[in-house]
């Protein structure tokens, strides 16, 4: 095939202008998004501590973080909610977090039922929130980048940027997450990201009136809750998922769900 | 406070210890979207077989598949669209893609396969359009004027209609058609790893599920054009009646109208029926497997798979759609009315599938202490229980067909009722 100089030129002034606008997109490398964000602090890192057996069922964080995070007071979503566990002589096992425990466990009525003392083996509430995984699945499934992990580890959702597809809920074996019932996007609990990197202590950790709740630096050895963790037998929830969740609970029962 | 709205409370109904903030998210419109691209990969599948493989008896039936397919193509993203709650954002997926996630691959896959189904239409009708385009320049009107236009940009300016040139045509088609079969089997079991891969979901995960999605996913498309082109030929025979009645001229008379279309669906039954033993076998296999290893999720599963759906999945998903449609087009004396009633129920054994896989995965909860019953929207009274309720549904299953009637106007994929140069 011979080709006119005209031809030819021409070929090559559209292969130019093909590969130039190629050329505006680029693959970022690891971490690059997060750096060109700048969200976090390297030399920063959190972890969580819940010692189930300081938790009463109050509820106070529940409200706390429903009022900080703006979370509508009366939708049935919570970034943060309180599990109660009645394992009765007969093996069976009740559990329920009605309205998240917004307005605390103040009956005899686990899942509508009333028990008899006598017939309890154990009873107790367990606190829950996000892990901030190490590995979240969350992140890795969202098809936009939307949700990301900052430096310090929080997993945070960008809010101007969320699909709202659901891939995230769907991926995270905890139920952390959910569509906010204003905004329509991703929700989750970011351990009061927006606090903590004030120095103040997220909202149900501010609220909570027996320190069920407390939040540290593990970088900081002598932090009395990377201590806490590193001295004490620890747990964490559903580790079997590969997620090394960041919230380590003190008194977890093999009934904890 | 501003007005809220709780997505999935509406149509979310729990049992027993539920975390706060589970719900059904995905609901009708994530059953339609694997069902529509099933749909997509099934008929180009189908065309494959004549263009690639070299099967003459689907000749007819190819054309037609590969039209419908790009039709159904069109359909497949809506319910995607639809489910989103920043459906304005979708366009991100193609802009900002995070490739860890399964759904990112979504722009690249599509468009790929978008690509190859329209290049593949255009070797097809190049010819077709070439003709059309010299033969509406001797027309006046301002009508043909539009048309003739139309067609020839469709040309693309390639008017070569020689022998040497049609036949580089049918080498395209062929080559498209090889890679375009692993493209549909990749866009469809993509959407199979989509559910597969998600860790948390005991129902979801297994590495059978791109494979049980792409199985299923060529039945249902054989099922269909099967079930499509039964409803043209049948609409062709009743033009030639009519016309026949009328002493007008026919392009093929009634007898070779129906042993075409019997002929047509005797075949396709044959490759519907192998595949379907294919996709039965991957699903039972799947089934045994989880009630033999038997791992922490299984008591739940059990639970959801033998006592609550289990109308859904044995009745109508394995009796339905595959034991009584199988028995159907194995019986001796295969007729078009028994294999139509054959292809329906594939159609419906095919979603329910879907429904068992996307609504079942959700009817338990993550705590495998409590169960979650979706009550589908059946009157919508706002735009969420509109597109997420049966309605919804109806609509983008509809849709493809919509696409396909005008699709058909400019390049149709049967041979018209009447033929100009054949008279009878």
């Amino acid at each position: 095939m011979s080709l006119e100089r005209r031809q030819f030129l021409k070929i090559m002034g559209t292969t130019a202008a093909g590969a130039g606008m190629l050329g505006a997109f680029r693959f970022l490398e690891k971490g690059e998004a997060t750096q060109i964000l700048g969200s976090g602090n390297p030399n920063q890192k959190w972890v969580f501590l819940v010692n189930t057996y300081n938790c009463v069922g109050c509820g106070m964080c529940v409200r706390a973080c429903k009022l900080e995070n703006e979370i509508p007071y009366n939708a049935p979503v919570s970034r943060t909610w309180v599990e109660r566990y009645v394992e009765l002589n007969s093996g069976k096992v009740l559990a329920d977090s009605p309205m998240a425990a917004r307005d605390g466990f103040t009956a005899d009525n686990p899942m509508g039922k009333t028990v008899n003392p006598a017939d309890i083996t154990k009873a107790f509430f367990v606190p829950k929130l996000c892990n901030q995984c190490e590995k979240p699945p969350c992140v890795q499934n969202c098809p936009v980048g939307a949700t990301f992990s900052t430096k310090e580890g929080i997993v945070l959702v960008d809010r101007t940027w969320c699909i709202g597809c659901g891939y995230c809920i769907m991926s995270c074996p905890y139920g952390v997450r959910f569509f906010h019932p204003v905004y329509h996007v991703a929700e989750k609990c970011t351990w009061c990201y927006h606090r903590i990197t004030k120095g103040l202590k997220p909202a149900c950790v501010f609220a909570c009136p027996f320190g069920a709740r407390q939040i540290g630096n593990p970088q900081d050895l002598n932090d009395p809750v990377t201590k806490t963790i590193a001295t004490q037998r620890v747990a964490v929830l559903k580790d079997e998922y590969g997620t090394k969740p960041q919230v380590f609970y003190l008194g977890l029962d093999r009934i904890v769900r | 406070m501003h007005q809220w709205y709780v997505h999935g409370l509406e149509w979310t109904q729990k049992q027993g210890f539920v975390y706060p903030n589970e719900f059904i998210t995905w609901s009708i419109q994530i059953v339609m979207y694997p069902f529509l691209t099933g749909l997509v990969a099934g008929a180009f599948v189908l065309s494959s077989l004549y263009h690639l493989f070299g099967v003459k008896e689907l000749k007819d039936m190819a054309k037609f598949a590969l039209v419908f397919s790009f039709a159904l193509l069109l359909g497949a993203p809506i319910p995607l669209m639809l489910h989103l709650q920043q459906p304005l954002r979708g366009v991100e997926i193609y802009m900002t893609p995070h490739f860890t996630s399964a759904i990112s691959a979504f722009g690249i896959v599509y468009l790929t396969y978008a690509l190859i189904v329209c290049s593949e239409i255009w070797f097809l009708y190049r010819a077709f359009f070439v003709g059309r385009a010299t033969e509406l320049s001797k027309k006046e009107g301002l009508g043909s004027l539009a048309l003739r236009n139309i067609y020839r940009v469709l040309t693309l300016g390639a008017n070569d209609v020689s022998p040497k040139a049609i036949e580089a045509d049918h080498k395209a088609i062929k080559f498209l058609a090889g890679i375009g079969v692993p493209a549909a089997c990749f866009l469809h079991g993509y959407a199979g790893f989509i559910f597969g891969s998600v860790k948390a979901n005991a129902l979801w995960m297994t590495p059978l599920m791109p494979v049980i999605f792409i199985m299923s996913a060529i039945i249902s498309g054989i099922a269909l054009c099967m079930f499509t082109y039964t409803i043209v030929m049948e609409w062709k025979k009743h033009v030639t009646k009519k016309r026949l009645a009328r002493h007008l001229r026919t392009g093929e008379t009634l007898q070779e109208l129906r042993g075409t279309e019997l002929e047509m669906i005797r075949i396709s039954a044959k490759y519907l029926m192998a595949f379907m033993i294919a996709a039965f076998s991957l699903e039972l296999l799947d089934l045994i497997f989880r009630g033999y290893t038997a791992v922490k999720s299984w008591d739940i599963l059990r639970s959801v798979i033998y006592q609550r759906d289990w109308v859904d999945i044995f009745i109508k998903q394995y009796l339905c759609g595959y034991v009584i449609p199988f028995v159907l087009l194995l019986w001796p004396g295969l007729t078009v009315r028994r294999a139509v009633l054959a292809t329906v129920l594939v159609l419906f054994g095919v979603y329910m599938m879907r429904w068992n896989v996307v609504i079942g995965g959700q009817e338990f909860s993550l705590t495998f202490a409590g169960f979650m019953n979706y009550n589908i929207p059946i009157i919508p009274h706002n735009w969420q229980t509109y597109k997420e309720g049966v309605f919804g549904a109806i609509t983008v299953g509809l849709l493809p067909f919509f696409f396909f009637y005008f699709i058909n106007k400019l390049i149709p994929s049967f041979p018209p009722v009447h033929h100009e140069g054949k008279t009878k």
